[in-house]
C-alpha cells in the first residue's frame, strides 16, 4: 500500500488528534445543543457536521502505518539550515517545488508588490521576539510566545500543494502544527462560530504598509470547523527548518483547500469570534474576493479563468482541481453551500 | 554621395531607435539563458513582452508632438520602427501565451480569451496591431491613400485598449495602469487640432 506522505504522523500525536476528534465532537454536540439545533439562516455557516462524518473526513493514519512514521525533530533547525524533506512527492506524486523557487517567489505586500523582490526586502525583518494573542470568545484567552509554541507542539511535516488565485502552484514540505491543537487550548466558547486571523502592523519594517491603497493590516477569517480541520495547520517551517521572512515567518496559516492569499503570514493575533471577519481582500475587492476562497476550477475568477494552473517548474498548465485535490477530506465541509454563491 | 550632417545625425538616431528597441529583447534572452526570469519564467516573458510593446507603443505616439510641436522633426521618422517593434514585442507576448503557456490548447484558449474581458481587450488590442502592422509599408499607404491614415488613428484605441488589459490583470493596485493610460491620453490631446495649433 502505497502512504501518503501526510498521513505518517507520529502515533502520539495520531492518539492526541483521536483525543480531539472525541474533543470536537463534544464540543459541537454541545454547541448543537447550545443553539438548538437550528439551522442556520442566510449564508452563514452550515450546521457542523456529526461527529461521525467529521472522523472520517480527517485523514487517520491507518494503524499499519504508524510503523512507517518518523520520529519529529524535537527542535527545528535554523532558516539558514540545509533543506530537507521527508519525501520527494506529495501524495498524488507531484514532485516537490525547489526550495529556491518557494523561498524567491513570494506574494507578500506587507513588503513589496514585486514577487522577486520580497526576499531581498524581508530578509532582515525581526521575527524574534514574536508573541501571538490568541483571544476573543474563549475561555482561557492567552499570548503565546512563538518559542513556546515551537516547543509545546512538535513540528510536523505536511507536503501540500499550494495553488494562488493568480493561478499559479507550488508543492511545499511545510513544517507546522495543527491549528485546532491551538484552539482547543484556550477553549472556545460556544459562541464562537468563526477564526479571524491578523498579520503583524509594522510600518516601519514593512515598506508595503506605508502604502495606503489597502487598510493594513492584513486579516484572514476561517469558519471555526475549516479551522478545527485537522488539514489547517500553523507553518513555522518549510524543508526541514524554521521560515524565512518571505515564507510568513515565524507563523503562518496553511489551509491547502483554499487559495493561497487565505494562508496569512506573520500572525500575531487570532481571535474566535461570532460574525464572519472581513478579511483584507473582501474589504479591497468583495466583488473578486469571497470569504470561503476555495480552490474551484468551475468558479472563475471575474476577470481570469481558474480552470488551470501553472505548477511552478513545469512548462505547461496543468487543470486545477476542486478543493486543489483534497475533496476527499473537505467538501463536506461545505455540504448544502453553493460554492458558486459562496466563492 | 554627399551627406550633410544632418541626415547623418538622423541615421545615428535611427540606429540608437533599433538598438534602444531590440535591447529588452536581448535581456530578456540572457536573463532566460541564464535563469533569472523568476520561479515562473513563462509569466515573466509574458508580462515582460507586454510591459514593452506598451512602452514602444506609447513612445511611437509620441513622435508625432515631438515633431510638430516641439519642432524635432527627425522624430516623425521613428513612429513606424517603434510601432513596429512594438507590435513585435505584442505577438512575443501573444505568442508564448499560446504557444507555451497554453501549448495550443484550443479549448483551454478560447475559454482564457473569450470568456474574461481582461483577454478579451487584450486580443483586440493585439488585432488593431496587427492591422496597422501589415499596412504600414508605404505600398499600403499608397493604395489606402486617405483611408490610410484614418486606420492608423486606430492605434490611440490600441493603446488604450492595451491599458485597459494590464489594468484588468493586476490584482488591485492600478496606479500604473492609470498612469500609462494618462500618458496615452494626453498624447492624443496634443494630437488635437486646437492644441496642434
Amino acid at each position: 500500500m502505497k502512504i501518503k506522505s501526510s498521513e505518517i504522523t507520529p502515533e502520539w500525536l495520531y492518539l492526541s488528534r483521536r483525543k480531539f476528534i472525541k474533543g470536537v465532537a463534544a464540543a459541537t454536540t454541545g454547541a448543537l445543543i447550545a443553539s438548538g439545533c437550528a439551522a442556520p439562516t442566510g449564508p452563514g455557516p452550515a450546521t457542523p457536521e456529526p461527529a461521525a462524518a467529521r472522523a472520517s473526513d480527517t485523514p487517520i493514519v491507518p494503524p499499519a502505518a504508524e510503523s512507517a512514521a518518523t520520529a519529529t525533530p524535537q527542535a527545528v533547525p535554523p532558516a539558514d539550515a540545509a533543506p530537507t524533506a521527508g519525501a520527494s512527492t506529495d501524495e498524488l506524486g507531484d514532485k516537490l517545488t525547489s526550495h529556491e523557487a518557494i523561498t524567491t517567489y513570494n506574494n507578500y505586500y506587507e513588503f513589496t508588490m514585486n514577487k522577486e523582490a520580497v526576499a531581498f526586502v524581508a530578509k532582515d525583518f525581526r521575527t524574534r521576539p514574536w508573541t501571538v494573542a490568541v483571544g476573543g470568545l474563549v475561555h482561557k484567552p492567552k499570548t503565546f510566545d512563538i518559542e513556546e509554541l515551537l516547543r509545546k507542539y512538535p513540528q510536523e511535516e505536511r507536503i501540500y500543494r499550494l495553488r494562488c488565485v493568480e493561478a499559479w502552484s507550488m508543492v511545499i514540505p511545510w513544517l507546522g502544527f495543527p491549528l485546532g491543537s491551538l484552539l482547543r487550548e484556550v477553549e472556545p466558547m460556544s459562541q464562537a462560530r468563526y477564526v479571524r486571523f491578523e498579520t503583524v502592523l509594522d510600518p516601519r519594517e514593512m515598506g508595503g504598509q506605508r502604502d495606503s491603497w489597502v487598510d493594513w493590516p492584513y486579516v484572514e477569517g476561517l469558519r471555526l470547523d475549516e479551522a478545527m480541520h485537522d488539514l489547517t495547520i500553523l507553518a513555522t517551517g518549510l524543508y526541514g527548518k524554521l521560515l524565512l521572512p518571505q515564507n510568513g515567518a515565524p507563523l503562518r496559516l496553511v489551509a491547502p483547500w483554499k487559495y493561497g492569499f487565505k494562508s496569512i503570514k506573520g500572525i500575531v493575533k487570532i481571535d474566535l469570534v461570532a460574525e464572519q471577519p472581513t478579511s483584507l481582500w473582501m474589504a479591497t475587492a468583495p466583488e473578486e474576493y469571497g470569504f470561503y476562497a476555495n480552490v474551484n476550477p468551475a468558479v472563475a475568477h471575474p476577470r481570469w479563468s481558474q480552470a488551470t494552473e501553472r505548477r511552478i517548474g513545469e512548462l505547461s498548465r496543468r487543470k486545477t482541481l476542486p478543493f486543489n485535490g483534497y475533496a476527499g477530506q473537505v467538501a463536506g465541509l461545505y455540504a448544502g453551500l453553493d460554492l458558486r454563491q459562496d466563492y | 554621395m554627399h551627406q550633410s550632417p544632418t541626415s547623418r545625425r538622423a541615421r545615428l538616431l535611427q540606429g540608437v531607435i533599433h538598438l534602444a528597441s531590440l535591447a529588452p529583447l536581448a535581456a530578456t534572452i540572457w536573463a532566460g539563458l541564464h535563469g533569472d526570469l523568476t520561479a515562473n519564467p513563462i509569466q515573466a516573458i509574458i508580462q515582460r513582452a507586454g510591459r514593452y510593446a506598451l512602452i514602444l507603443l506609447t513612445a511611437s505616439l509620441a513622435c508625432a508632438p515631438l515633431s510638430s510641436i516641439f519642432e524635432l522633426r527627425v522624430a516623425i521618422r521613428w513612429r513606424r520602427p517603434l510601432g513596429l517593434y512594438a507590435f513585435m514585442y505584442a505577438a512575443l507576448h501573444f505568442g508564448v501565451f499560446v504557444a507555451v503557456d497554453y501549448g495550443f490548447d484550443l479549448v483551454l484558449l478560447r475559454e482564457a480569451i473569450f470568456e474574461k474581458r481582461f483577454a478579451l481587450v487584450g486580443f483586440a488590442a493585439g488585432l488593431v496591431l496587427l492591422a496597422l502592422a501589415i499596412t504600414s509599408t508605404r505600398g499600403w499607404a499608397r493604395r489606402l491613400g486617405r483611408r490610410w491614415e484614418q486606420l492608423h488613428r486606430l492605434v490611440y484605441v490600441a493603446g488604450l485598449l492595451a491599458v485597459i488589459h494590464y489594468a484588468w490583470a493586476v490584482k488591485a493596485d492600478i496606479r500604473q495602469p492609470l498612469a500609462w493610460g494618462a500618458v496615452i491620453v494626453l498624447l492624443l490631446i496634443l494630437r488635437l487640432p486646437p492644441v496642434r495649433h
